[in-house]
Formats: C-alpha cells, structure tokens, sequence
C-alpha cells in the first residue's frame, strides 16, 4: 500500500525542520549578543569596516529572490509550469549573485589580512577579533545555507521537468520556497547585526 | 500452529535480496530493527570500554593501562554511550516499531526521511569511530568536549565532533518524523486522551529532539572551525569566552537526558498497568508530567556550571529551576505505584525490570537533588557522585526502560517467549550489579575523589574495588539476560498475538506484525489500559 500525500504533513514537517534552523542560528545569535555586551565600542569600530553598499546590495538581491520563489510557488498553482519553472531558474540565478558579491566582499577583507587566526588581526582589540570570529562564521553558516538552498531548488527544477511536481502535488516546491525563505530571514537579520550596528 | 511463511510477519523476504530490502527498506519495523541492532552492539562496544576502565580503578597508579589510554577510554565509553546508544535507544529503535503500531499507521509519517535518518546514524557513527584510529589518536577530553582543552588537545576531537553533528541530525529527523506521524496519522477514534503513554513520551521526547538538538550542532560546528580555522570564539585572548562553550554545550546535553529517560518512563508507563491490570492512575497527570519535564527540563541546564563562575543570581535561578523539574518525575513515580497498589499484580519479567527502573531511577533521582542544590553541589561538584547520579539514572532508568521494553515486546517482534525465570533471575542480578558499581561512587564522591582522574589515594581503594566487583556482577547479568533472549528467538515457545493481554493496538496484530501493519485501518473505542474490554483470555490464546 502506498500512503497517500499528505499535504498538511508535509507542510508540518517543514515548518518543524524550519525551527530547528532557527536554533541552530540562535546558538550563533546568542554567542552575538552576548559578545556584543561585552564588547559594544569595538563592535561599532570593526562593523565601519564592513562594506554597507555591497550589504545593501545583498540584501536587496536576496529579497527579490524570495520573491521569485513566492512567484514560482503561485505559477505553479495557477497551473503555469513554464512559468513556474522561469521563475525558479531566477531565483537560482539571484542565489548565485548573492554569493559571489559575498566571495567579493570576503576576497577583499582577506586581501587585507583580515580573516580568522591571521597576524594581522590578531594584534587587533579583542573586541574586534571577536566581531570578526562572528563575522566569518555567521555569514559563513548563512553561505552554506545558500548553498544548500541553489541545490534544494535545483532538485525541484528537476521533479518538475519529470512531472513529479505537478500543480496538484506542489507541496516539495512550495517546501522548498519555504527553505528559501528562512535563507533569507535569515540574512535579514544578519545584515543589521553586522553592517549597520553603531 | 503451523510454521507458515505468514508466522515471520515483516522478517518474511520481500524479494529484493536480502541486504537490500533491510538496508533501504522504508517499512518502519525493519528500520526499527536496525536501529535496534546497531545500538545493541555499540552497547556492547560501550559495556567493554565501561569495564576496562572500572577494571583500570581496581587499584592506584596503573592497572592495565596508561593514563592517555584512559582518557581515551573514558572518553569513548562516554562518546558511544551517549550518542550512539542511550538517545537513540528507545525512540529510534522501539519507538520506530511500535509508534505507527501503536497509532493504528500504516507506517511514519515520512517513511524515506526515516530510513535516512538510520543511514545518517550509521554514518555518523562511522566517523565517530573513524576518530579513534586516524589522526592524533582518540579523543581525551570526555564526552563534554570542553573548550579549552578540547580545542589545543592533538587528539582527533574534530572528527568525532563531526560525527555528533551528524548523529544528532539523524535524531532532529527522528523527532520531526514522529511529531507529524503522531499529529497526522492516528487512527479513527485515537484521541489525544487515548494515546498510549508510550506514544505520549515518545511525543514529548521528539519536541526536545528537535527543539534542543540543533544546539548541538552548532556546537560541534564551532568546536571545528576553532580547531581547523582558530576562530577564536571561545578563546579569551582572541575575545571569545569558554564559559559560552559550556552554556551552549549544556542547553542541549541538559535536555538531552530527558531525551534518554522520558521515552523509558513511557515504556514503564505502558508496562505497569498491563501487568498490574489496572488502569493507570492518573493518565491525563502522567501526560502532564511528561510534556512539563520537556518544557521545564529546557531551562535548567546551567545546573551543571554552578562553579565556573556565573553570577550568584543565575545560580539561584538554575537551582530553583532544577528543584521545579524534579515534580513532574516524581509525579510519574508515585502515579505508577499508585497504579500498582489494589492491582491484581502478575510479577512478569517486564514488570521486574519496570521495578527495577523506578527504584533505580529513583535513586538517581533523589541524588539529583542534591546536585541542584547550589550549597551541595559544590562540594560534590566534578566527584564520582556525579558519575553515580547520571549512572543511576541512566544506565538504571534508561536501560532499564529499554530492557523492561526488550523483555515486554519481545514475543511482539518475534512471536516467542524467552525463559521467564531467566529473565527475572537476570533483572534481579542486574539490581544488585548495579547497586553495587554505582552505589560506592556516591560514597567516593562524597568523600571527594574526583571523577575522570587516573590515579587515586590508597583510602579509597575499598571502595573502588567494591565498584569495579558490582561491575562484573552487571556483566553477569547482561551476559544472562542477553543470552536468554537470544535463545528465546531461537527456541522459545510460540506465543499467541497478545500474551500480556495489552489493551493497545500493536497486540492486535500477528506476531511478529505484518508488513502492511493493519489489513483495515482499526477503529478505537476505548482507552490505552481499558482491559475490561478484552476479550477473556486476550485475543488468540
């Protein structure tokens, strides 16, 4: 006997996975806050540092993305697979522009020896070490997530070009908007926290 | 009855060969019985560690070992233990079995999550135990792994923290799985009031898994890139702070327990009125209790950091908090012998080890307390009390949960019955065995012989023998028990559908249970312990 998709379940386990990557940040976002008690000047003087246009930049691209994903969720319902299956490959497309803003941002920070253990950053504030520890391991989780997200929707581009997902049967694609979502509340959060803290 | 190739139920072959329709089968039952055989054998991998180091205590300075091999020792008995055995053990393995059963299912609700969450528990067991052999050698700094040490320690501590995270990935997707197999996939007329405690703590349990389990993770997670990368996030001259370490690290392990022991007091509340035939007393408290210790047991993890430092306030808080959890499982306790008392008890081997879960537990219980006490705990803090705490009530509670759970499905899964006097025989040994390990280390502790040292002053070598003796009388008990059941399996005598007379769903099947669980979805009428409506004799006897 084969079970019988249930939509409802499907959108339950999702939304409980989707908690669980809250957490996994809340330990991060934790470690944050409390750094950033201890250390509030040298959080002010490393976050200067950070490049806010390219931010700005970032999370625009990322918003829209969702955007599309939203869009592709909808095409996908209103029976429009063509559509459906465009707005997923913008979505993917915007992921990709996102990440190599980020290896640029990441490349020039490098460039000036600032990256994890390096002698240039290590003869700086403590404080600011601390920033930057944060830094590259929140954006860095928030990279692979990215990541992570081009291959979910990559698979799902995939189930509908074999009719796997079919406007009745859209709960993976919209899962899978859902995860993309979270990438990008994510990102929501961490722009502030980095970029535009005083 | 006859030996027909209906009688094996979801052992029969499926045609696909035979590695292959275990190994990628989707029916929780097989899942349930991998799950089941793996934990067994690193509980004996876990059983030999534990000896050899109790084996090392017999006598000061060196017995059979150096005191590097030790520390790996400890290390890995604890490492197995804990991730590979006591949290995975009942949900994973009794609770994939019997959940679905239990609800009237057909099977979980994401069959194919769940047999990836076996092959991620497989893997990442794999890399925990790659750790031992490859790189600097094994881990040295206890289960815990903490900062500082555990991130300028040469040993392989990188891998083996790789191979937690992906064990408690595997066990996020247990718990996510049951939570929605539990919400969705009940039978018609199986009320949230209907729903065997088993199925209640197995709930209960999956909301802590999934909540509290993602802390781990990144845990692990940045335990590596200090290692590999020196981020700098715990160390105090790079601007982090490894007390940090200690609150993340514990927001999950603190929970954790309660991962281990509340899927056991479901077992024994689903054992005790079966065998006491009675109803339990006090359901809608017991359900209670369990989704409290859940909640409150999130909150109080800093109990284990009363002396690193933190704020007289927050010790205060944690204190109080900790005395808070302590209701819930001792409501438990006393709704079970309340159960018991007027009951038309049937001493079965299932119902001795119940008993000895709550008399074990509970002493691991009461000495809870005295750990929770702010006052008390630092005297006691970091001494072999603590390791006769968590002992007591893990090894007592835990694995007494899952033996008294081995001993009551048994004949479910098989369709024969082992030697009941065996097994009683066998559950009485394991009592005393572990009184007597466990016990001397409160004793110890209390007389300030510190936990994880090699080495020890000649004034506590009685004790420490008295241990290292209640060690092998343990592993006498195993031995028995182990070897009981597995002869039952063999040649035990055929049982009918439902031996025990259990009122829940899963006794209604063939034993052991069909592939496709239930030919017509059942319909329920009545509650989990209602035996009045058994019909005499049970069914099929």
């Amino acid at each position: 006997m084969t079970l019988p998709k249930d939509y409802l379940g499907a959108k339950m386990g999702m939304w409980l996975f989707l908690f669980t990557e809250i957490l996994l940040f809340g330990g991060l976002f934790v470690l944050y806050s409390v750094t950033m008690q201890r250390y509030p000047v040298e959080f002010h003087t490393a976050s200067q540092m950070l490049d806010v246009t390219m931010g700005t930049l970032n999370t625009v691209v990322l918003i829209t993305s969702s955007l599309f994903a939203a869009l592709a969720v909808i095409a996908l319902q209103r029976g429009d697979i063509r559509r459906s299956k465009i707005f997923i490959l913008l979505t993917i497309l915007l992921a990709g522009v996102f990440l190599a803003d980020k290896y640029m941002e990441w490349g020039a920070k490098i460039h000036h020896g600032i990256y994890p253990n390096s002698p240039h950053l290590t003869d700086w504030p403590e404080g600011q070490q601390a920033f930057f520890a944060l830094y590259y391991t929140m954006t860095g989780l928030h990279g692979i997530h990215v990541v992570l997200g081009m291959g979910l929707l990559g698979w799902v581009y995939w189930l509908i070009s074999k009719g796997k997902i079919t406007p009745e049967q859209h709960v993976t694609l919209e899962n899978a908007g859902l995860y993309w979502h979270l990438v990008d509340l994510i990102w929501i959060y961490l722009f502030p926290l980095f970029y535009l803290i005083t | 009855m006859t030996v027909a190739p209906a009688d094996k139920g979801f052992f029969a072959p499926t045609g696909k060969g035979f590695l292959r329709s275990w190994l990628f089968t989707h029916d929780h039952k097989r899942i349930g019985m991998l799950y089941l055989w793996c934990i067994l054998s690193f509980f004996g991998v876990g059983v030999v560690l534990g000896l050899l180091a109790r084996l090392e205590m017999l006598t000061p300075g060196a017995t059979i070992m150096g005191p590097q091999t030790y520390n790996a020792i400890f290390t890995l008995h604890g490492v197995t233990m804990v991730f590979l055995v006591v949290i995975p053990s009942i949900p994973a393995a009794f609770g994939n079995i019997f959940l679905p059963l239990q609800l009237g299912a057909e099977d979980v609700a994401f069959p194919r999550l769940n047999m990836f969450s076996w092959w991620l528990y497989i893997i990442g067991a794999a890399i925990a135990l790659t750790s031992l052999f490859t790189g600097g050698g094994a881990p040295d700094t206890g289960w815990t792994f903490y900062v500082p040490f555990s991130a300028v320690t040469t040993t392989n501590v990188s891998v083996a923290v790789l191979g937690v995270f992906i064990l408690g990935f595997s066990s996020i997707l247990t718990g996510l799985n049951f939570i929605v197999t539990i919400h969705r996939l009940r039978a018609p007329g199986l009320t949230w009031t209907r729903l065997p405690l088993f199925a209640w703590g197995l709930y209960a349990t999956a909301w802590i898994q999934v909540l509290a389990t993602p802390i781990l993770g990144i845990t692990a997670l940045l335990i590596v890139v200090e290692r590999v990368m020196g981020m700098g996030i715990f160390d105090p001259a790079k601007g982090g702070d490894p007390i940090l370490y200690q609150h993340l690290f514990w927001i999950y392990s603190h929970p954790a327990v309660y991962i281990m022991i509340v899927p056991a007091m479901g077992v024994i509340s689903d054992i005790i009125p079966v065998f006491a035939r009675k109803n339990i007393f006090g359901y809608k408290t017991i359900v209670g209790s369990s989704l409290a210790i859940a909640f409150a047991g999130s909150l109080v993890w800093a109990h284990h950091m009363f002396v690193s430092g933190m704020s007289d306030t927050a010790v205060m808080i944690f204190s109080f908090l900790t005395f808070v959890v302590a209701v819930p499982s001792a409501v438990k306790v006393f709704n079970w012998t309340s159960t018991l008392y007027k009951g038309a008890i049937r001493p079965e081997p299932p119902l001795i080890f119940a008993l000895g879960f709550i008399f074990l537990f509970s002493m691991g219980g009461i000495t809870g307390l005295v750990l929770g006490s702010a006052g008390t705990d630092m005297h006691v803090h970091d001494t072999y009390f603590v390791v006769g705490h968590f002992h007591y009530v893990i090894f007592g509670g835990t694995g007494f949960g899952m033996f008294a759970a081995m001993h009551y499905w048994f004949p479910k899964i098989t369709g024969r019955m082992y030697n009941k006097t065996i097994a009683t025989t066998s559950a009485i040994i394991l009592i005393i065995g572990m009184n007597g390990l466990y016990f001397p280390m409160y004793l110890l502790g209390l007389q300030g012989m510190p936990r994880r040292y090699y080495d020890y002053l000649p004034q506590f070598t009685n004790l420490q023998v008295a241990s290292t003796v209640g060690s092998w009388v343990t592993l006498i008990g195993l031995v028995l028990m182990f070897s009981n059941l597995a002869r039952g399996w063999k040649h035990g005598q055929k049982v009918g559908d439902n031996p025990w007379e259990a009122a829940t769903l899963e006794w209604t099947l063939p034993s052991p249970p069909p592939t496709n669980n239930f030919d017509q979805e059942p319909v329920v009428t009545h509650g989990p312990y209602d035996f009045k409506h058994l019909s005499p004799g049970g069914t099929d006897q």
